[in-house]
């Protein structure tokens, strides 16, 4: 089988061999491709010299090979983050400082502070109000003028810095919408009447009958926190109950489900979490949304 | 060395002394399976407990009914020089989960653009069904491409039957236990969470037993060889083999938390599992789905295009170039992460050192056509084959591009790495397989040639457009994806949320499903027109059309070629 053998087509011998009829041809190796492979190599070794490369012993213990330039991702990292830092903490300590009403006038703070909002919000409120702060069932929409807890400069400023419900924070805004069915309050015609009075008074189809039972049960329960007429108290964080806007939905259900089993939505406490430069930034873009007051 | 083929005293297919030690192996299994159901400490180990029971008591069927057909019809296997019946049954499995494969990578295509079709179902959730589609197409498709033309070439190549009686049988039906427990596993949430590796200890066990008898099986055949040499394609093969059983036991070392349970934890942890993880991850991606690959294009390019290989040398440096540098470039996966400096930097040097041998397998491949171009034209297959070989070259250069850190900083995390995957996967695996299927159907079943060659046209610029659609998606999507992750504005802030990096996604993710929806369906046109030639069909009015038909490049070599 090993007896030389040329191609006919293209004049090359082979190298003898012959596996069921498939022969190779003795061509040399091509020397483009020889002399790249030679350049990666001789690239790779002086990439071993300038970055860190093997590991070795040294001294009896185990190290690796620096490299001439010094180089770590650790370093790099670090360094390129404190000079972002040190570029902008001038602008930042001003923000922290400058009072809310000040700042929202001053035209070069307001703007970086707009875009470090718009970037902070994107990574740390977007998961729940939406990237387009819309916000979802049971995450408040913060472009409308509807707000829970107020929407001036200082009340959302409070609201990220102490958040909603936030156990951890001694200050944090805290109301209970109690569970009036859970409790054994309201029984469940109660609950139904008190649903469809609040039809009523958000302009909603309802049963006449039992939105006047329904009027006298809310009169009892309900007015405390979202008052006489059920327009509700930012004070409080009660929520104007006779517009269409709702956190958790307006049907008659969800209604009925919201009395029966009481609602108590979180939001945490961004103070700590974040700097006061960032917060402060945070309160002008969530203020320039739409709604601010 | 050769060596003569074992002594022939009773009929083949009969029971000899190794069935009968098989048989009380597969009972003592069974029974273990029994009393492991009974045990199970969760209801996925009972579960994959009776699968194994009642495989165990299905190969003891399947053993003993072989011996009466043998009994009866003399011997069905006597004239045959070669054991073709496994590679058939191993054609047949990687088109059925070559399909199985195909469909679940449309379906979480689909799920990735449009997340309610995850219908709030566990089993079908998009976490439980990737693991379903990589495994089912590297696995189950890859694998049984390669179990049957390694099994098919090293015949030829060797000129002496596949060692063993039940020995292949047991590695064509164990391999498939070991997919089905694997994938009915993904469905049950039933997985170690190492990405190529998901299956739990007590299927790695059965793989390997199934793996080292396939490691035996091949070695025996090359030992008995009557060639003087040894072709490159069975290097490849024996690399492929060899390798991955190294890498399948490094990468699984794991403590079963009971032995009745389908939970384990891995031996290592932090960033040493990591490591671990990727030297497995990439080095299944170069010992499984390229050299296990390139040993098939070894055999059935030169084979289909009548043509010697290009260059001996250049097969010899490219081959242990390429299994020297290979098995370091796995830490190009850590770049940027709690990796040590000095280990990113091996793994990326190592990578750009791994260009050219790689390519070596591209010019020997494409350059083997050199004298028979034209057939480019003529033979569909071939040209099924040749553009493997270009996608095979295209994406062994994106690899080592995508390896430096530069490029890799804005490369990583982001679509343009499953862009890169795909037009591997598709474009070199899934072509290159699709050639042998095309090559191998009308061979093992005796036809003149193909129900059609121009359904393979057909399936060949059907799945090269999906190709296409499917990568520049993914690359188009990557690069902005990772440009955007990187944005700042003016004030040096980030420019996007991550949510809306997320949105500008959508119509790229759609455009990826359409392509995967263009390669499933020229898959499903192969599976019909491997169909009707195994049936025994041609299609009306094609042989004159064809010189590659008239020239009997179609037909089935003869079944012992000359001494």
């Amino acid at each position: 089988m090993s007896e030389k053998h040329k191609d006919e087509i293209t004049g090359v011998e082979t190298t003898g061999h012959s596996w069921d009829g498939i022969r190779e041809l003795n061509n040399p190796l091509p020397k483009w491709w020889l002399y790249t492979f030679y350049a990666s190599i001789i690239w790779s070794i002086a990439y071993w010299v300038v970055m860190p490369a093997w590991p070795v012993i040294w001294n009896g213990q185990w190290t690796y090979t620096e490299g001439v330039i010094g180089y770590t991702n650790r370093n790099s990292v670090a360094d390129e983050l404190a000079a972002v830092a040190e570029g902008r903490s001038e602008v930042m300590r001003e923000i922290a400082q400058t009072p809310l009403t000040e700042l929202a006038q001053d035209p070069k703070l307001s703007e970086v502070a707009l875009a470090a909002g718009k970037a902070s919000f994107g990574d740390n409120c977007a998961p729940c109000h939406g990237s387009g702060a819309a916000g979802g069932e049971g995450f408040p929409n913060l472009n409308d003028d509807n707000w829970l807890w107020g929407g001036t400069l200082d009340d959302i400023h409070t609201t990220l810095l102490h958040g909603i419900r936030w156990e951890a924070d001694e200050e944090t805004r805290l109301n209970v919408m109690m569970a009036f069915g859970d409790l054994g309050m309201l029984d469940r015609k109660q609950v139904s009447d008190v649903a469809e009075y609040v039809l009523e008074i958000s302009g909603q189809e309802h049963n006449a009958g039992a939105a006047g039972r329904g009027a006298e049960i809310f009169a009892q329960n309900c007015v405390s926190c979202h008052g006489e007429d059920g327009t509700g108290n930012q004070m409080l964080g009660a929520p104007n109950l006779t517009d269409a806007i709702w956190l958790y939905g307006g049907d008659k259900a969800t209604i009925e489900q919201t009395v029966s089993k009481g609602r108590s939505g979180v939001m945490p406490a961004w103070g700590g979490r974040l700097d006061e430069g960032t917060i402060k930034s945070l309160t002008l873009y969530v203020h320039s949304l739409g709604g601010g007051e | 060395m050769a060596v003569s083929s074992e002594p022939r005293d009773h009929i083949p297919g009969t029971m000899t002394a190794a069935s009968y030690a098989v048989i009380g192996a597969l009972i003592v299994g069974a029974l273990w399976s029994v009393i492991t159901a009974a045990k199970a400490t969760d209801w996925q180990m009972a579960a994959h407990a009776w699968v194994f029971a009642f495989a165990f008591v299905a190969g003891i069927f399947l053993i003993g009914q072989r011996h009466f057909n043998a009994m009866e019809s003399g011997s069905p296997e006597e004239g045959h020089r070669y054991n073709d019946g496994v590679v058939k049954a191993g054609v047949i499995a990687t088109l059925f989960w070559g399909i199985a494969g195909f469909l679940v990578g449309v379906v979480i295509a689909f799920q990735l653009a449009f997340p309610v079709l995850n219908f709030d179902i566990s089993f079908i959730n998009f976490g439980r069904l990737r693991p379903l589609h990589t495994s089912a197409v590297i696995f189950a498709f890859g694998g049984n491409a390669l179990i049957a033309t390694s099994f098919y070439a090293v015949q030829r190549t060797c000129r002496t039957r596949l060692a063993g009686d039940i020995a292949p049988w047991f590695v064509f039906w164990g391999y498939q236990l070991f997919i089905v427990i694997a994938a009915t596993g993904y469905l049950m949430g039933v997985t170690q969470s190492r990405e190529y590796a998901e299956p739990e200890w007590y299927a790695d066990i059965w793989l390997t037993i199934v793996w080292v008898v396939y490691l035996l099986v091949f070695l025996v055949t090359m030992a008995r060889r009557k060639e003087p040499h040894i072709y490159v394609a069975n290097w490849f093969y024996l690399a492929f083999i060899v390798t991955i059983a190294m890498l399948h036991l490094g990468n699984n070392l794991a403590i079963p938390e009971s032995i009745f349970s389908s939970k384990s934890y891995a031996m290592f942890a932090g960033v040493q599992d990591a490591l671990i993880q990727w030297w497995y991850g990439h080095n299944a991606v170069g010992f499984f789905l390229t050299a296990g690959f390139l040993g098939m294009m070894y055999y059935f390019v030169p084979k289909r295009a009548e043509r010697p290989v290009y260059s001996y040398r250049l097969s010899i440096i490219h081959f242990w170039s390429l299994i020297f540098i290979y098995i370091w470039a796995g830490p190009h996966h850590l770049h940027f992460t709690a990796l040590p400096d000095w280990a990113q930097t091996l793994g990326m040097t190592f990578s750009i050192m791994l260009w050219m041998p790689s390519w070596g397998g591209m010019i020997n491949g494409l350059m083997t056509l050199s004298g028979a171009w034209d057939k480019l034209r003529t033979d569909p297959v071939i040209r099924m084959l040749v553009v493997s070989v270009a996608f095979y070259g295209m994406s062994t250069f994106e690899g080592p591009v995508m390896s430096i850190k530069a490029v890799n900083s804005l490369s990583h995390y982001t679509d343009w790495t499953i862009g890169h995957v795909h037009s591997g996967a598709l474009g070199w695996v899934g072509f290159v397989s699709f050639g042998a299927v095309y090559c191998l159907v009308p061979w093992l079943w005796k036809r003149e040639r193909l129900y059609s060659l121009a359904l393979v046209s057909w399936h060949f610029w059907i799945a090269t457009i999906g190709i296409v659609l499917y990568i520049t998606a993914m690359w188009v999507s990557g690069i902005l994806q990772g440009l955007m992750w990187r944005a700042y504005d003016a004030q040096g802030f980030l420019e996007y949320s991550f949510v809306e990096t997320v949105e500008a996604m959508h119509p790229f993710y759609i455009i990826r499903a359409l392509g995967g929806v263009l390669f499933l369906t020229g898959a499903l046109i192969m599976v019909y027109n491997c169909w009707m030639t195994i049936r025994g069909r041609e299609r009306a009015g094609e042989a004159a059309q064809h010189p590659a038909i008239a020239s009997g490049l179609n037909a089935a070599p003869a079944a012992q070629p000359a001494e």
